[in-house]
């Protein structure tokens, strides 16, 4: 009788597909995938370990390295949780224009996302188009807190500069410009045949691992549960706002990806509301908070919906002008746990399909 | 959705007479009992999501200053558990408490997937060991890597002072 | 004048000689190496410059402008490439098997530069005017499999052994169906010379009589090419590189034109078999029939780049069912429809 052998495959750390530094232990017969072992650790930078020498205002420049795709959503999540800690009222303008860098950094990573899904899929020609878009996004951040994508603009209490003049304009301009731009994806991506019978029926996720697994954002709603903390337990003032959560049926790579696309279509919807309502705030963009951070004993644990999926910051206090633990529950490392079931009896190609529709940022996976 | 949150909190006091509730509805559980009111979380209150483990290092005071180590380390280590009702809404923070020299807890894996990473990575930074863990070894850090960084008694070198 | 001008040339050269006193056989010998150097060269600088065609071509698919650097509109771009990767240093990873992982990069010219000895340029110019030509064209381009396999194996390497077992599955399931498809064209025309494939167009290209016979064959060149989306071997975010994952320098840099040299063949073949050779269409003889050739090709080589700039990649298991389960059966019904198709044709006596 014949018997085959499996053989292991190191794919990664530097490899094309893994979106930076992560590795997979593969354990293949052939070309289909008997296990896949994630190895992830190669970016660790000791972040929470940094935050507990560092006064709380200087942490913040560390969580934009975290998701740096994303780095708002970061900004916003670490300073929710100090305010939460010491209980600061943020001003109105300033809680809006964390909602306009927050939504303006989902659809930053979601652009991303899209084009480099299409990459890994095969077709460069979305990975550039993508560019495209994303770089008028950052363009506006730039302008806005003068980094391109280590921002830094939430600030414990408030948010760092007001909106420069004309800028809400320029982004009302981008943010009426995009779904023209989704529409292009659509056609060349989504649309497309090849992409479809690489993306559609592989990968499967059920809704009950998908919960088992604490798997969250765009990757657990793909699967079709309704779970958006925007939504579900609004923080910051996203009670305001109208928007949709879009599901996925099947809960296979495709609607995960797709879930992407009408995430932004829907960040698009927040922004023109933002920006609509925040041409009527006036007022400070800062709460009175003393220039000496110390907030009181205790802890506090607090989760936003950042790009990837819920985005958790805990804090310990114990009294003293720097934290004495800082935890991140970061949506990309967890999201990580069911890759090995989600890519048994697949191909080589589908662990790039599957790894590439969970979306993560190695900065964020290895902290 | 406090007030429901309020009226669980309630229902598990009864059930578990241990277990203290802080102000802030942070539930401690005495590591006992943790695997059957995890489950029963779970079961009985929709609790299915585990967004977060963690743990946190509280050396005694004695210790710190590097003396008396022959003496019983009385520092401590929470972990800390947050768990969503995705159907219900609402969120829980459960924390155990396990000695500093014997840092053992039994694994929620079995009653949360989720918690097979965050295990590991507790594990790793801090050295807690959760007995009955499929895979438990270290996730971020090398696998010759000595002592456990978030410790607070764990030295390193270099670093701004 | 211009129609015959490579012809009059060679003549020229051909005359030059035998006034000089050279004897017939050694005249012939001569005029074979040059007809044959004029070819590499050719290739070769075509090669060259297809790779900027496809950055310029990519480039503005891609909504940004490409090379424009290197000399006027950056045409010398791919010319200071090779130069550079030249000068590189050739690494040779420790447990390769030397010889091989080295005559590899050598031998993947070979099948190319052969093939192009026997392809009508153009009325009367080919290098060979084999009877067999077409026979010939796919037996040899048949062998390249066998030199990505050299190669991959040769590396020592898991990515490339992975990618070269791609070559071989993809190379063996679509060369199938693209011999099944000319068998039509075969059919028709009663010859495998392709001057007289070409002739047999005269009234109507095969891709009118043969449009399905041109799809199959079109796909499968593709294929062939290891293009996209059938780039499987290379599929650089699944196995980085395939067969070239060790190769560096000059090495990496001839696999890289080889492939454009067989884009070439693909676009020459296409063009020869389906689209009229050097046939002028619409009475447009003024133009050489030499650069009617050329501008085919060089549609149909746009066309490879078209498809390379939009599709994504298809998976090994989709590209192996697709090559048996539709393009197989497709290409036998269409040799089952040409033939009652000739015979209804002879039998109304047309």
């Amino acid at each position: 009788m014949l018997r085959t052998e499996t053989y292991t495959v190191n794919f990664g750390p530097q490899h094309p597909a893994t979106h930076g530094v992560f590795r997979v232990m593969l354990n293949l017969d052939g070309e289909r995938i008997v296990k896949a072992e994630p190895v992830c650790g190669y970016l660790h930078r000791g972040v929470e370990k940094l935050a507990e020498n560092r006064t709380y205002q200087q942490v913040i420049p560390y969580t934009d390295r975290l998701d740096y795709l994303a780095a708002g959503l970061q900004n916003q999540g670490y300073v929710e949780t100090i305010e939460k800690l010491m209980e600061i009222e943020v001003p109105d303008r300033a809680e809006y224009l964390r909602i306009i860098t927050a939504e303006l950094s989902r659809i930053a990573s979601h652009v991303l996302f899209v084009g480099v899904y299409a990459l890994d899929i095969g077709a460069f020609t979305g990975f550039l188009l993508c560019f495209r878009e994303r770089e008028r996004i950052l363009d506006l951040m730039e302008e806005l807190t003068g980094s391109r994508m280590t921002y830094s603009y939430a600030r414990i209490g408030g948010v760092a500069a007001d909106a420069p003049e004309g800028w809400l304009d320029r982004v009302e301009k981008v943010v009426n410009d995009l779904p023209y731009y989704f529409d292009i994806y659509d056609d060349l991506i989504s649309g497309n045949e090849i992409f479809q019978a690489r993306t559609k029926y592989v990968g499967y996720l059920s809704a009950e691992s998908a919960v088992d697994y604490s798997l969250s954002g765009p990757t657990l709603r793909g699967s079709g549960i309704d779970y958006d903390l925007r939504k579900a337990k609004p923080y910051s003032i996203y009670d305001r706002f109208n928007f949709e959560v879009p599901l996925g049926e099947n809960g296979d790579c495709f609607d995960r990806y797709f879930c992407r696309i009408l995430e932004m279509r829907q960040s698009v919807y927040i922004l023109q509301q933002a920006i609509e309502q925040i041409r009527e705030t006036d007022g400070p963009i800062m709460a009175k908070v003393p220039k000496v951070l110390k907030p009181p004993k205790g802890e506090a644990y607090h989760e936003i919906e950042s790009s990837k999926g819920i985005l958790g910051y805990y804090v310990v206090s114990d009294g003293s002008n720097k934290p004495y633990r800082v935890h991140v529950r970061r949506p990309s490392f967890v999201n990580l746990g069911f890759l090995d079931e989600m890519c048994r009896g697949g191909l080589v190609a589908d662990l790039v399909a599957i790894l590439g529709s969970i979306d993560i940022v190695l900065g964020e996976v290895d902290c | 959705m406090d007030n429901k949150l309020d009226s669980v909190i309630k229902e598990l006091q009864e059930k578990f007479s241990e277990i203290k509730v802080s102000e802030q509805q942070v539930v401690t559980v005495p590591v006992e009992q943790l695997t059957s009111f995890m489950q029963m979380l779970k079961d009985e209150y929709y609790m299915d999501f585990l967004t977060n483990v963690t743990a946190v290092d509280y050396p005694s005071d004695k210790n710190q200053n590097g003396e008396e180590d022959d003496e019983e380390d009385k520092g401590t280590m929470e972990v800390i558990y947050n768990v969503n009702s995705i159907t219900e809404g609402y969120t829980l923070m459960v924390k155990t408490s396990v000695a500093r020299q014997n840092p053992k807890l039994p694994s929620m894996f079995s009653v949360w997937g989720g918690a097979h990473f965050q295990e590991r990575e507790v594990f790793d930074l801090l050295g807690i060991i959760f007995t009955d863990h499929p895979d438990l070894k270290r996730i971020l850090l090398d696998d010759s890597f000595k002592g456990y960084p978030l410790r607070k008694d764990f030295q390193w070198v270099g670093g701004r002072k | 004048m211009l129609e015959t001008i490579f012809i009059d040339i060679a003549n020229w050269i051909r005359n030059l000689l035998g006034s000089a006193g050279v004897p017939a056989l050694w005249n012939d010998t001569v005029m074979m190496l040059v007809k044959l150097t004029a070819i590499i060269v050719f290739i070769l600088i075509n090669a060259l410059w297809l790779v900027y065609m496809e950055r310029k071509v990519a480039g503005y698919m891609q909504a940004r402008i490409g090379p424009n650097r290197v000399g006027p509109k950056g045409l010398l771009q791919t010319t200071a490439d090779i130069g550079k990767l030249i000068s590189k240093e050739i690494i040779i990873p420790k447990n390769v098997d030397k010889i091989l992982f080295l005559l590899a990069p050598v031998l993947i010219f070979v099948p190319p530069l052969t093939i192009f000895s026997v392809i009508p340029f153009g009325k009367n110019m080919m290098a060979i005017d084999l009877n067999i030509g077409l026979f010939f064209v796919f037996a040899i381009a048949s062998l390249s499999t066998l030199i990505f396999w050299i190669g991959g194996w040769s590396s020592y390497n898991k990515y490339s052994l992975l990618g070269s077992m791609r070559v071989i599955s993809q190379m063996v399931s679509y060369e199938l169906p693209m011999m099944l498809a000319l068998l039509g064209v075969i059919m028709i025309v009663g010859s495998l010379n392709l001057s007289e494939i070409i002739l047999a167009q005269e009234s109507a290209w095969f891709i009118i009589s043969q449009p399905i016979a041109f799809l199959i064959f079109f796909i499968a060149a593709v294929a062939e090419c290891n293009r996209v989306p059938f780039d499987l071997m290379e599929g650089e975010s699944e196995i980085i590189a395939g067969p070239y994952t060790e190769y560096s320098g000059m090495g990496f840099a001839m696999f890289f034109l080889a492939e454009y040299a067989n884009i070439m063949i693909a676009s020459a073949m296409t063009t020869v078999l389906f689209l009229g050779g050097w046939l002028a269409p619409f009475g447009l003889t003024f133009i050489p029939s030499w650069l009617w050739f050329f501008v085919k090709m060089y549609v149909v080589i746009f066309v490879f780049m078209w498809l390379r700039w939009t599709y994504p990649r298809v998976r090994i298991d989709q590209l192996l069912g697709f090559g048996w389960k539709v393009l197989v059966p497709l290409s036998l019904a269409n040799i089952f429809v040409t033939g009652i198709g000739m015979y209804i044709y002879r039998a109304l006596g047309w």
